[in-house]
């Protein structure tokens, strides 16, 4: 009996607990972000009322990103940096996997657990989150004068009225090679489509290494590296991303299918199998030396520097007839945003006002070479392939990538559709033309072109930023010209672009091939 | 003699451990099945748009939209081929090995059963991973091994080709979970009576005629427990896709199943945002064919099942 009764005992406390338990679970997520309110309360309170006096509070901020490639930057350099200046905020930088992130970040926004400090995408997906009351306008702060019109219009509404994002970064395609395998075949690098293909042709032929290093199994690169990457050169960047817009011009339109026609001639150079090849699979094929060419992100040469023993060089998009104008992908990629909710709104503040500086601006852009500082404040990077990247700025007009900005707000997403078309007319699965039609008929079935989308788009604007920064050095055997090019090249150049310093550096003629 | 007069027949007293005993299961499958789920059913009457309530709109959209209906049909179907092909090769091929484990004479049972069990142990991710480099036409094994045996000339990229990657995602699928069937299989033809086997070889019944007519029959209720899990664990299904080939499910959707359209439905993917009634919606029709399917086998297979106790 007693045993019995101990035992009925045990159970109705387990059901208890159990209930308890339940209930507990159920109101835990109310719970905790308001107790940490609560607790920050008091602290934003006194950094209000006593300012410094509160220095002794310490506030945690923690970011989103889906820049997990970049954790031990953030731990090593960028955090650190920070906490010099302001040592009672401490930093915690959470990342999740890229493909992840906005899933994940709606979700947490949603259940009000998201972190303080979000990283934005550009364009429609966090115009999204600040329509939806998830990220907060940042119109008063100090540090948002320090970038341009351009730099801001990814993540600014439709109006104008709001920013809602700090630019980090933009990111510019190309291509990157392996000098070596250049130099064991005498290539040049191809400025034209033509010398591309003959180039490619020459690797090919010999069959040692892969011409062309890239794969459609994850679908993303064929659109992003390949459609993106040459094609502004097709529909002349911006001219042809705000045609698409206002309606004036259509995927079927001859320049799109000649922008699928080049795509679908690479298959006849990437490796064998590419079809199940792998982003990962691309990188180390490229650093292993197995292969002469890399359709590349900008984002891709810290990895390259850290893992390829040999000399990398790079070249822009070529374009169809020598001495035509070219266009580059120059695409506004990363900022920073505030979560509306958040308890610490005083600290996040003034991490996006550090964000905003120059110090922040140098970091970044130095710490990982390929992102390219938005700021207005002038950035020297270091890293040669970076500066060869940034260099095509002066040379060519940039461009966004043509499915961020207003085409992406329905269903089909474009952006998805692209990949999904691109990496089929690499496979050779569909026609260019089909590919075209494809799109198009995607488009049709939700968007309707206006000219006054044509204009608000036209903010992310078509010439390059005057106020653009940073120096350049021009290797030359022409020792004798220095004085023309101090006297009369450079200052022309200057006139339009003031920030961008530009050193003619010529050695004695024979010298120079011992580079 | 006050003492108050004993009922004839005793009243039965409420049953409250009943009750007690089963609060604490009620409690949490209420909270962490029921209720999401009736929740869950909810959000997919309520319009993205809008916010408010609009009927069976979403399912309209669902099956009637063009863009809507191409994607929901892919994935139906192709969900249905990957529910066929373990149909058709893991539970087979997962018998036989139960078959040849229960032999009396076979040794070191312990051993096969273990390795043979051992990738269902496994996260699917390491199983994507590994099979996604054992495949890869760069550095991959397969190849390789192809050409040893003289017949390199057949290998293809397989995870990379619109006509073979559903169903090469399939058997490595079937792979991983061979060991599942496999176990009840076996548990189940270890649970047969030796004297009806041993009656049947006195008979004089060869191996083959025992196996299909004594213990075949026998094994039935589980193999219908193994269709019936098969059937749940595929429409179910999304991991090992959304390792492999991401949530857009690629070549061209051609592995996209219930599972991942739900995934991009409802959290988005790149820059389609995300669409919770809509996903809600889909994540309701997975249930109804889940729902269907198991009273299917509710009906027409477990009330027919005799079992033959001995």
């Amino acid at each position: 009996m007693n045993r019995k009764l101990s035992f009925l005992l045990f159970v109705l406390l387990t059901a208890l607990l159990v209930a308890c338990g339940g209930g507990d679970t159920a109101d835990t997520p109310a719970d905790t972000p308001a107790d940490t309110a609560d607790t920050a309360e008091t602290t934003d309170t006194a950094a209000d009322t006593g300012s410094e006096a509160a220095a002794d509070e310490k506030v945690t901020l923690t970011i989103e990103s889906w820049r997990n490639d970049d954790l031990t930057i953030w731990q090593d350099v960028i955090i650190p940096a920070f906490n010099k200046e302001y040592p009672n905020i401490e930093v915690i930088f959470a990342p999740s996997a890229p493909a992840e992130y906005n899933g994940a970040l709606n979700t947490t926004l949603e259940g009000g657990t998201a972190g303080d400090l979000i990283t934005c995408r550009p364009f429609d997906a966090s115009l999204a989150l600040f329509d939806a009351g998830y990220l907060a306008s940042l119109n008063d702060l100090e540090g948002m004068s320090n970038f341009g019109s351009v730099a801001k219009s990814a993540w600014i509404t439709d109006d104008g009225s709001d920013v809602f994002c700090v630019p980090m970064a933009s990111v510019i395609h190309g291509f990157i090679y392996n000098k070596d395998i250049f130099d064991e075949y005498g290539l040049t690098e191809p400025t034209t489509v033509d010398e591309f293909f003959m180039m490619l042709e020459t690797i090919e032929n010999d069959g040692k290494y892969a011409p062309l290093d890239m794969g459609t199994a994850d679908q993303w690169e064929a659109a992003t590296m390949g459609f993106q990457n040459v094609g502004p050169n097709y529909w002349k960047g911006e001219e042809g991303r705000l045609a698409l817009i206002s309606g004036e011009a259509k995927f079927t339109d001859p320049e799109y299918i000649a922008v699928f026609d080049q795509l679908a001639s690479w298959g006849n150079f990437l490796p064998n199998g590419f079809e199940a090849q792998t982003y990962p699979d691309s990188q180390n094929l490229f650093t292993l030396g197995q292969a002469a060419v890399y359709p590349a992100g900008s984002w891709d040469i810290s990895l390259f520097n850290d893992q390829a023993d040999f000399e990398l060089g790079a070249f822009k998009p070529p374009v169809t007839n020598a001495g035509d104008s070219c266009y580059i992908s120059d695409h506004t990629d990363i900022a920073l945003g505030m979560n509306a909710d958040t308890p610490h709104p005083e600290a996040a503040k003034t991490f996006l006002n550090w964000v905003a500086s120059s110090e922040f601006a140098g970091l970044y852009s130095n710490a990982l070479p390929g992102f390219f500082s938005l700021s207005n404040a002038e950035v020297s990077i270091d890293d040669p392939i970076a500066q060869e990247f940034v260099s095509w700025r002066g040379e060519c007009d940039s461009t966004i990538r043509n499915s961020y900005q207003i085409l992406s707000r329905g269903e089909p997403n474009l952006e998805n559709e692209l990949w999904r078309v691109s990496a089929q007319v690499i496979n050779g699965d569909i026609t260019p033309e089909e590919a075209g039609q494809q799109l198009q008929d995607g488009l049709d079935a939700w968007y309707t072109p206006s000219a006054e989308a044509g204009k608000v788009a036209e903010t992310a604007v078509a010439e390059t930023d005057p106020n653009m920064s940073g120096s350049l050095v021009i290797e030359s055997w022409r020792n004798d010209d220095l004085v023309i090019w101090q006297d009369v090249i450079i200052p022309a150049f200057n006139e339009h672009f003031p920030n961008i310093e530009v050193v003619f550096a010529p050695t004695a003629p024979p010298n120079i091939t011992a580079h | 003699m006050q003492t108050p007069p004993t009922h004839p027949k005793k009243r039965k007293p409420f049953p409250t451990h009943i009750i007690v005993f089963l609060a604490p299961a009620v409690l949490i499958y209420t909270l962490f099945m029921i209720y999401p789920l009736i929740d869950s059913l909810r959000l997919s009457f309520i319009s993205n748009e809008t916010g408010g309530f609009v009927g069976f709109e979403n399912y309209k959209t669902l099956f009637t939209n063009d863009l809507w209906s191409v994607r929901f049909w892919g994935a139906l179907k192709n969900n249905f081929v990957f529910f066929l092909i373990h149909m058709l090769v893991q539970n087979p091929i997962g018998l036989l090995l139960a078959a040849l484990l229960s032999r009396r004479t076979l040794r070191w049972t312990n051993t096969y059963r273990t390795l043979l069990f051992m990738p269902t142990m496994l996260s699917v991710v390491i199983i994507g991973f590994i099979w996604q480099l054992i495949l890869s036409p760069l550095w991959g094994v397969a190849e390789g091994f192809m050409t040893f045996v003289g017949i390199e000339q057949y290998f293809q990229p397989w995870l990379g080709l619109e006509n073979t990657t559903l169903p090469t995602l399939a058997l490595i699928s079937v792979w991983q979970f061979i060991g599942i069937p496999m176990m009840l299989f076996y548990a189940a033809l270890l649970g047969i009576p030796d004297e009806l086997v041993e009656a049947a070889y006195v008979d004089g019944a060869t191996a083959w005629t025992v196996f299909w007519r004594i213990k075949f029959p026998l094994i039935l209720p589980t193999v219908g427990i193994v269709g019936i899990l098969t059937f749940v664990g595929n429409f179910n299904a999304f991991d090992l896709i959304y390792t492999v080939k991401g949530a857009l499910a690629g070549p061209n959707f051609s592995t996209d199943i219930m599972g991942t359209l739900f995934f991009r439905t409802f959290f988005g993917q790149q820059l389609q945002l995300g669409n919770p009634e809509m996903g809600a919606t889909v994540a309701a029709i997975m249930l109804l064919i889940i729902l269907v399917g198991v009273l299917l086998y509710m009906v027409g297979w477990q009330r027919r099942i005799q079992t033959y106790e001995a």
